[in-house]
């Protein structure tokens, strides 16, 4: 070891690509060992939902809002999937990494701000969400669903859509005091949140003000955006969907970074 | 809360040192109502090594964390390698190699995964990352184990890929966070070996410890720090020299006896101290003998810690 290494001087710079491309690659090094069961739960979870209700619900009820139930269930799940493989992932492996492996503090003591750390873990979580969330339609397309030139757009809405949940899941990670305190999370919010979303069943039939409540509920913009991109869109007025989105993953951003600042920086 | 205090930071102060790798100027940290460092002031001189000496609490810990900006301090002024921290904590720290005390490799990735994850992190171009990451796998001398999973591998070659880990970007400066604490005395003597080499190569390093052995055998200045200050500071032998003297008399018996040496001790202003069985009596070189007989033995660093601190270091 020389102590002479004539490295051009770093510029003080916030969220530079090569900080989180760096945390990224970690990631992508520890996935490389993992990927089979992640894949496995991320696509089996939905599947069962999708054949479950699929089953269950197609034999009683063959048309929801104009469509088969199959399709209507196989683009709705979709959401689910992105939730499940986002969220999850932004709360728990999160809080190990925090609290138990300390991966971060190790990660903080190189040339990498927590605000790059937030973000990288989050560019991640929702590039496999994008992915993951492609899973219930191919299989719904093996039960009936046709396929579409839309359904590209599918992973992009996945990613955007499971960028606002990571973010919600790492900001958890830095305010929960313990990992048994997600379960709260997970009965109180995230149940509510899927099941009304349109996935199941439409919201309309609700009542006026779980419609309103719907609206602020961004597996409910999911939703519509896939179906959409599958079924085609109704119009411009669907960009308000996608506003919905970005605003919800630019709070819940914002937020992760600011906790996990607090919880990480004495 | 932090870009405030990197707005207060970058109001221009004293000119940098460029012969100063790390300097803290009256340094305070409070953690709610406990200040862990309380006023601190310390220079390390660029190709030294510093030992932190203290017991558990002391502020050790707290102080190297501040160093990389992972904890911002209330008070005081931070530089590192010549920059101003917090504001430029991310340029220093890419020069910095930091070997933490809890051992937080990644379990589930290879030896050789973990070093070119850091690799990435610390910003080595990608052609030269095979090389870094070889280098870094024969310092640790873990060669051939480079792809063993971390899991696979036994306290000790965890940490010395800990320390490899620190080091896989060539810092200039490395800080030493208890490298060897929990290890058997084997094992700490090959990291000795290794933490030597670096100095040797003119490397800075800082490293805390509450083994007194190793801040004297790779040291230059030892600093002893107490309830998050430095009480006292130089090299081993003077420091030995200036608070022990040369000689110690430790003289045994029951308490009773114990009680009434250290009394008749201190009447004569001599400094004492308790180790269980005996009292041990410092200067002890220009006594004949009055206060009892015992056993003589060269003054210690550990008796100048408990001379300054009156606390036991272990």
């Amino acid at each position: 070891m020389t102590a002479t290494t004539a490295r051009p001087e770093p510029r003080i710079r916030r969220l530079e690509p090569r900080a989180i491309a760096g945390v990224i690659s970690r990631e992508v090094t520890v996935f490389s060992r993992f990927w089979p069961s992640t894949t496995f739960s991320s696509i089996v979870e939905p599947t069962i939902y999708l054949l479950a209700f699929g089953f269950g619900f197609g034999a009683l009820v063959s048309e929801v809002a104009g469509l088969e139930y199959i399709e209507f269930i196989g683009t709705g799940i979709v959401a689910t999937a992105v939730l499940f493989s986002s969220a999850f992932p932004g709360m728990f492996n999160t809080f190990v990494k925090r609290r138990f492996q300390k991966t971060y503090d190790a990660i903080l003591a190189a040339p990498v701000d927590t605000e790059e750390l937030v973000t990288a873990e989050a560019l991640w979580i929702a590039t496999k969400a994008g992915v993951y969330g492609m899973a219930p339609l191919l299989v719904a397309t093996a039960f009936g669903l046709d396929p579409s030139p839309g359904m590209v757009l599918v992973p992009l809405i996945g990613f955007l859509t499971g960028l606002g949940f990571a973010c919600f899941g790492i900001f958890l990670a830095a305010v929960v005091p313990t990992i048994d305190a997600f379960s709260y999370v997970i009965s109180a919010v995230l149940t509510p949140l899927f099941l009304v979303a349109g996935t199941f069943f439409p919201v309309d039939g609700l009542p006026s003000w779980a419609v309103r409540l719907a609206a602020v509920n961004p597996l409910y913009h999911c939703v519509e955006l896939v179906r959409g991109a599958v079924f085609g869109f109704a119009g411009w007025g669907d960009l308000w969907h996608v506003v919905a989105l970005l605003v919800f993953a630019l709070l819940m951003w914002r937020l992760a970074v600011h906790r996990m600042e607090r919880r990480l920086v004495d | 809360m932090t870009l405030l205090r990197a707005a207060a930071d970058h109001r221009s102060r004293a000119p940098l040192d460029p012969e100063v790798a790390l300097s803290l100027r009256g340094v305070v940290k409070r953690f709610g109502g406990i200040t862990a460092v309380d006023g601190l002031d310390l220079e390390v001189p660029v190709g030294t090594c510093l030992g932190l000496l203290g017991p558990n609490g002391a502020g050790k810990s707290t102080t190297m964390r501040m160093l990389t900006a992972q904890a911002i301090p209330d008070e005081g002024e931070i530089t590192v390698l010549g920059h101003r921290l917090p504001a430029e904590s991310k340029q220093a720290r890419a020069q910095l190699g930091v070997v933490p005390q809890i051992d937080n490799l990644d379990v589930e990735l290879s030896a050789r995964q973990n070093l070119t994850v850091f690799a990435r992190l610390y910003r080595i171009p990608r052609s030269e990352r095979p090389a870094a990451v070889d280098r870094a796998l024969a310092l640790a001398q873990l060669t051939d184990r480079a792809d063993a999973k971390v899991d696979e591998l036994s306290g000790g070659m965890r940490r010395r890929l800990l320390i490899a880990r620190g080091l896989v970007h060539r810092p200039r400066l490395v800080l030493l966070d208890e490298p060897t604490v929990g290890l058997d005395p084997q094992v700490r003597q090959e990291l000795w070996a290794l933490i030597d080499g670096l100095r040797s190569e003119g490397v800075t390093v800082l490293m805390s410890t509450h083994y007194i052995e190793e801040a004297e055998r790779l040291c230059d200045t030892v600093a002893i720090m107490s309830q998050g200050r430095i009480v006292a500071r130089g090299r081993p032998a003077d420091l030995i020299a200036a608070h022990a003297g040369r000689e110690v008399l430790e003289i045994y018996g029951p308490p009773a006896v114990l009680a009434d040496v250290e009394a008749r001790a201190r009447a004569e202003g001599r400094e004492t101290r308790r180790t269980g069985t005996s009292v041990a009596v410092l200067r002890a070189e220009d006594l004949d003998g009055h206060l009892g007989e015992g056993v003589r033995r060269p003054a210690t660093l550990e008796d100048v810690f408990v001379a300054l601190t009156g606390e036991d270091i272990q």
